[in-house]
């Protein structure tokens, strides 16, 4: 598989298609079984929140190489309204969208590094990496 | 466009040399010729003709528009071939051919006819051209749209296929869930599920998720929806069916299912299950 690799996100039909491909990419990193699927659960989480409440976006999928440890990086990217209280939104249980609340929140505890930058009317670009 | 078109007329005088010279180009080109009986695509073709030259009769000054009355009945019969070309295993350039093919012998006959008028022989071809792209532009369109219509038709075949609810025992259903767990998946199998319940007043539901790739947030919360939904109805749920990594992940990601009766595999929650509604399985002793 080409990469970086840049899906779009426009419907749930799109969400489950980034998945498969977050997975895969897993798979040729020969990430443990535990991995993946926690990588795969925080790219679910990511993309469902880049179409819910970004109103769709894109997602770059890339591998990183620092010569001691590969790893995987997702960037999910949408131009919509915004983050207003990041440290709220980061917070367990606390959600606009009448979801459980856990998803930014229970991301971060997903994978090894994560990166949130949100301005209120341009959109929201999160970054993670998961080391193998 | 200075005179008015001529192709009315050379279709009406022309009708049976276009007929067999276009019919002669759709089988040279074409590779399927098996797939269409030679009766039915002459039929076809006789029948666009004789529309086209109604059509474009009736609309002679102004030609662009193929969206308006005069090509309703057209726009009818390039519908029914694009669907039964489509159920055949057409491809759609192969549809769209269809009209494209007649663009041969239209304009060798209008410079047979008009080779004397060079002006109305570009103006007639230029008229003939846009039209029949037009035209098999929208048989595309159709083709696009009937399997569209299919693939709708196959989902939804699917959602209701994918969600059974399963008897196991007097008061025992079991709910196995295979694939993604979506909003409108959660909606089906709710459904199902409390119907199941009441119609065999179940005690308990086993939902198995075995076969669910990824539990995220979301299919947490609509596995947490449908056990709220059933514990209403009185069956108490036990979710069977977490992978080792699946847990961890729930685990990770905060997602409390503190409240919910959840097994390993889904024999470990039919024996729960059993014992809920006072029975046991033992051993049958040798007589």
């Amino acid at each position: 598989m080409e990469r970086p690799e840049v899906m779009s996100i426009q419907s749930s039909a799109d969400v489950v298609l980034v998945r498969q491909a977050v997975r895969q990419c897993a798979v040729d990193l020969k990430f443990s079984l535990v991995d993946q699927t926690k990588l795969v659960t925080a790219a679910s989480e990511l993309a469902r929140n880049t179409l819910d409440y970004g109103g769709g976006g894109t997602v770059t999928i890339e591998t990183v190489d620092t010569g001691d440890r590969r790893g995987v990086r997702l960037t999910f990217a949408d131009q919509g309204p915004g983050i207003p209280n990041l440290e709220l939104a980061l917070k367990d249980g606390y959600t606009t969208g009448g979801g459980l609340g856990m998803g930014l929140s229970g991301t971060k505890r997903l994978v090894n590094e994560f990166d949130i930058v949100s301005k209120v009317g341009e959109g929201t670009v999160v970054t993670i990496i998961k080391w193998k | 466009m200075g005179s008015t078109s001529k192709i009315p007329e050379i279709l009406q005088h022309h009708e049976a040399e276009l007929l067999s010279a276009w019919l002669q180009e759709i089988t040279a080109t074409s590779n399927r010729r098996g797939l269409l009986k030679e009766v039915e695509l002459r039929e076809e073709c006789r029948e666009f003709l004789s529309l086209f030259r109604e059509a474009v009769r009736q609309n002679s000054t102004s030609t662009s528009d193929i969206q308006g009355i005069a090509w309703q009945e057209m726009r009818n019969l390039l519908t029914a071939i694009s669907r039964s070309r489509s159920q055949k295993g057409f491809s759609p350039s192969e549809t769209a051919s269809f009209v494209f093919s007649f663009k041969q012998p239209l304009f060798e006959q209008l410079q047979r006819e008009l080779a004397q008028d060079g002006q109305a022989l570009v103006d007639n071809i230029w008229m003939a051209t846009h039209l029949l792209d037009k035209l098999g532009l929208f048989t595309t369109e159709i083709y696009q749209k009937t399997r569209e219509e299919v693939i709708r038709r196959q989902q939804e075949e699917l959602m209701e296929l994918s969600t059974p609810v399963v008897k196991l025992w007097d008061g025992v259903l079991a709910l196995p869930i295979i694939g993604t767990l979506d909003s409108a998946r959660t909606q089906v199998v709710m459904e199902s599920l409390l119907q199941k319940i009441v119609e065999t007043g179940s005690e308990v539901a086993i939902i198995d998720i075995t076969g669910v790739p990824t539990v995220d947030t979301l299919t947490a919360q609509h596995l947490l929806k449908t056990i709220t939904a059933a514990r209403l109805m009185g069956a108490d749920c036990i979710i069977s069916g977490i992978r080792p990594q699946i847990a961890q992940t729930i685990v990770y990601l905060g997602v409390d299912l503190a409240n919910v009766i959840t097994k390993s595999s889904l024999a470990d929650a039919f024996a729960l299950a059993l014992q809920r509604v006072g029975l046991k399985i033992v051993q049958r002793t040798q007589p």
